[in-house]
């Protein structure tokens, strides 16, 4: 069986901000969220079929 | 009379006649009638949609739909198959794992989702239900989700089950369920969480089509000519089940989805 693409056999990485704490895998689900959340409104849709 | 109305009036066995006041009387058809003005074919299985929703951030709910159907098929083989296939075997292991990434995808999705309605008040037009089903079935999944987890049968989901146990306990819930029971979260993950998101989700989605995708606010203001007066646009939307505007003319879709972050503000009261 090949290796995982990353290595999860270590504990995991944390980001804290005062008694706020996010896994940094989390953290980066939330910012792709916004990034996609964001491209979703600026991208234009397929400029081909329209609605009526 | 025709055929049909001579079928229907006249008891295929007894021969009876049935009196039209009865039969309008009865409840299945009385059932059938509410059902066919609330939902005529035409809006349960549009083939058209407004301009408008020819935009990116409209397409975030019917990618969560699709995710949901692969969590559901998914859990189905797995349920099928039992732990010992999805723990040890590498098509469990596979399908395992298409299980988990479809939940991933579909909680990513259906967050977006709720970041666009939210952003463009999708509750207005007497969509309140609407918007309030699809929070129950966010809930409802967050729920499905965790005993997901709490069903995994390893190290991660004992450390799950153990610090959940005592947060639910911090907020006064622990007594009506038991996380550190593995049967019992599980029929709580295989039956009942799913059963009352396949529910909700349903009525959300026939909510959506008997009142129509909710129009931009931008449009929205467009169309009514009054920026900041909430009650109109959202009369507009009392008019009709899809909403006011269904024509090209409106604004093209780039336009209409930069408009909806855009105006946001002035929208609200």
């Amino acid at each position: 069986m090949t290796a995982s693409v990353v290595d999860l056999n270590h504990v995991g990485h944390y980001l804290h901000w005062g008694f706020i704490q996010l896994s940094v895998a989390n953290a980066v689900v939330i910012g792709l969220m916004i990034v996609v959340f964001a491209a979703a409104i600026a991208l234009p849709f397929r400029p081909g079929r329209r609605g009526r | 009379m025709t055929t049909a109305e001579t079928t229907a009036e006249t008891g295929p066995t007894t021969g009876q006649t049935i009196p039209r006041s009865d039969r309008s009387r009865m409840w299945t058809a009385r059932l059938r009638g509410a059902a066919v003005r609330a939902l005529p074919p035409e809006k349960l299985l549009p083939d058209t949609q407004p301009s408008y929703v020819a935009s990116w951030v409209y397409v975030f709910g019917v990618l969560t739909l699709a995710a949901l159907v692969v969590i559901i098929a998914s859990g189905v083989v797995l349920v099928f198959k039992g732990p010992s296939w999805w723990h040890l075997s590498n098509i469990g292991l596979f399908m395992n794992s298409i299980h988990l990434w479809s939940v991933e995808l579909f909680m990513f999705f259906m967050v977006i989702h709720l970041w666009g309605k939210f952003f463009m008040a999708a509750w207005r037009g007497k969509r309140a239900l609407t918007w309030m089903t699809g929070v129950v079935s966010f809930l409802l999944s967050i729920g499905a989700a965790f005993t997901g987890y709490l069903s995994q049968q390893n190290f991660d989901s004992q450390w799950i089950a153990t610090q959940a146990k005592d947060g639910l306990n911090s907020v006064g819930v622990g007594a009506f369920f038991n996380v550190l029971n593995f049967g019992q979260m599980l029929l709580w993950h295989v039956l009942l969480l799913p059963g009352a998101v396949a529910i909700v989700v349903a009525l959300h989605l026939l909510l959506v089509r008997r009142r129509g995708v909710v129009r931009p606010l931008a449009l929205a203001n467009a169309t009514e000519g009054e920026a900041l007066s909430p009650p109109a646009h959202e009369a507009g939307d009392r008019t009709e089940g899809h909403g006011t505007t269904r024509s090209s003319t409106v604004s093209p879709p780039v336009t209409t989805a930069v408009g909806v972050a855009s105006d946001v503000g002035p929208e609200t009261p």
